[in-house]
């Protein structure tokens, strides 16, 4: 079976994106997007392990019996996590106690168990190494993009305290994008989170309508919608 | 003798959202005028501003949505929640407090969910609870009442407050000692905040308390625009009476069993946001209950949230929370409460409605 590498970035990347379609992985994607350092930090473990365990079930994926595949799944999973934990610990110690908990959580992320099961179990082993990146990188992606709205929007700033994450040198990457802000809470605690998170499937389905409207025109159907309302009483 | 014959309905009253909405609008006058005689100018500013980034926001939101834009412009639903903000935004509160509380208001709770007639919640309360958590500091300096030193009215002039609203107060020393010379806690808050002192005590020694009179008498106004707004049969005594009950019993029981902790049931119906909110937010028709059944579930749920949350919550007030809470459950209540025609059977209730249905 040839691997469609195109079709699978645009799966990972958009047309599945697992933020913004799958919905899976909400518990870390809401709670730690508080700054783009921390939803940085998060997505790149979190991609890891996908890749990680992509590759482990699709490497041993002809020796593992179906019907106890999800435990060796977890299994496999679970390990990975560990090393990503203790590796924080001994690379990003800040880090590590800023994330907490949900470092070890990322075994119960949904991604990566849906992915096992559903790719990496049935496909070769470029193939399902390359979906747990471009997945990762989707799930990254929206992570950050949400972190760096609510970071703005609630402190007023930019790439604050990378150096957590890069090294002394990007002490310096922090942007004060308006300075003497009061900051807006709402944005930090939770229901911001919430409430980016819907803006932002909100703006994915009007981009995807809008393209598709754009199409369908193209296609020489012109459809006529009245968004107007009656205006007589 | 000319026989006049009329088709029916015999017996009118006002239809049009653009008409409730304006007699609700009038309504709110005497406690605006009452905000702006004991408090200053600040009130009668926010509730400009507010209005007048209402109508820009809704102007907007109109035409992106591709909507008729007078139409829905002049139907003053806009205007009445900018209105009933500015009342409820503490008077001191800078124009970016105002600003973010309309812009959540009309954009995030009215037209994200379609407009009017289909936003859940209230769109005041939502504007308003959320102001109060992003900006603690802002929102919780409410200003002190008047003070009657020799014969003058001592309050902040027009302009001193214009400045303090739009020039920042935290950038001149100026305004910053008008802040701490006018501003202070709520009666609620103080009562909240006791340092465990008896109710007795607070009230001897708090400086706040000594002129509650001016929170009674601002609860009063609204009071008389609500009883206007019952005797113009824009809405029925329902939920206004219920929930002032609600929240009367329940202090009154708390009064009766432990008179030092709790604070006397007078306090609760007339500072804070009771009035206001028993007339003209929880007698919103879009996001409350439906049925007078489901409008006395719905009042008195709010009452008892305000109660539970005021004695026992981490804020002095809980209009916004229990309106919100309760706008959720509003379509249960509804589902529950429907009323049984005359002549018919009754009225299908719960999951009993799905299966005859079916």
């Amino acid at each position: 079976m040839a691997t469609n590498y195109r079709q699978l970035t645009i799966n990972g990347l958009w047309k599945n994106n697992p933020a913004l379609v799958q919905l899976l992985g909400l518990c870390p994607l809401l709670a730690v997007t508080a700054s783009v350092v921390n939803a940085l930090s998060l997505g790149i473990a979190s991609m890891l392990v996908l890749i990680g365990s992509n590759f482990a079930v699709s490497l041993f994926r002809n020796f593992i019996p179906a019907a106890v595949r999800l435990p060796i799944y977890v299994m496999i999973i679970a390990a990975l996590v560990t090393s990503i934990e203790l590796a924080m610990q001994a690379l990003t110690y800040e880090l590590y106690l800023i994330l907490g908990i949900f470092i070890p959580l990322i075994v119960t992320n949904c991604i990566i168990m849906g992915r096992a099961e559903a790719f990496a179990a049935k496909n070769t082993l470029a193939a399902s190494v390359y979906d747990g990146f471009i997945m990762g990188l989707g799930f990254t992606i929206v992570l950050v993009l949400l972190g760096a709205i609510r970071e703005i929007l609630g402190a007023g700033t930019l790439f604050a305290d990378m150096h957590l994450l890069f090294g002394p040198a990007a002490q310096s990457w922090k942007i004060v994008i308006i300075s003497d802000y009061v900051g807006f809470l709402f944005a930090i605690l939770p229901p911001g989170a919430f409430v980016g998170l819907g803006l932002l499937i909100a703006s994915k389905n009007w981009l995807d309508q809008s393209i598709d409207r754009r199409n369908s025109a193209k296609n020489n159907q012109p459809e006529k919608i009245d968004l107007q309302p009656l205006k007589s009483e | 003798m000319a026989l006049i014959s009329n088709s029916s309905p015999h017996i009118q009253r006002p239809t049009k959202t653009a008409d409730i909405m304006r007699l609700v609008i009038i309504a709110t006058v005497p406690g605006l005028i009452a905000m702006t005689f004991f408090f200053g100018w600040g009130t009668l500013i926010n509730v400009v501003l507010a209005a007048v980034m209402a109508l820009a926001f809704e102007a907007a939101c109109l035409k992106a949505r591709k909507r008729a834009l007078m139409f829905f412009l002049k139907d003053n639903s806009a205007l009445l929640t900018a209105v009933l903000l500015g009342l409820s935004l503490p008077p001191f509160a800078p124009w970016w407090v105002t600003g973010s509380a309309v812009f959540v208001a009309i954009v995030i709770a009215k037209h994200l969910y379609g407009g009017l007639g289909q936003n859940p919640f209230n769109p005041a309360m939502v504007g308003y609870a959320l102001v109060l958590i992003s900006f603690p500091v802002e929102m919780t300096r409410w200003t002190s009442p008047f003070e009657l030193s020799g014969n003058s009215w001592n309050l902040l002039s027009f302009s001193d407050t214009f400045q303090i609203i739009f020039g920042g107060w935290n950038q001149t020393l100026t305004s910053l000692d008008y802040i701490d010379g006018y501003s202070g806690a709520t009666p609620l808050d103080t009562l909240k905040h006791r340092n465990g002192l008896t109710n007795e005590e607070v009230w001897q020694s708090s400086s706040v308390l000594a002129n509650v009179g001016a929170w009674y008498a601002v609860s009063l106004a609204y009071f008389v625009g609500g009883i206007f707004l019952i005797y113009r049969k824009i809405f029925t005594w329902h939920a206004p009476i219920t929930l002032l009950l609600t929240l009367g019993l329940i202090s009154a029981l708390f009064f009766a069993v432990d008179p030092d902790t709790y604070a006397d049931p007078l306090v609760h119906l007339t500072t804070g946001a009771t009035m206001l909110g028993a007339f003209f937010i929880v007698t919103d028709p879009v996001s409350s209950a439906t049925s007078n059944k489901g409008k006395i579930i719905f009042a008195a749920g709010i009452g008892i949230l305000i109660y539970i949350v005021r004695t026992w919550g981490s804020y002095p007030d809980a209009m916004a929370f229990a309106v919100m809470l309760m706008n959720l459950s509003a379509p249960f209540i509804d589902q529950y409460s429907q009323p049984r025609s005359y002549g018919h059977r009754r009225a299908n209730k719960g999951l009993s409605a799905k299966e005859k249905s079916q």
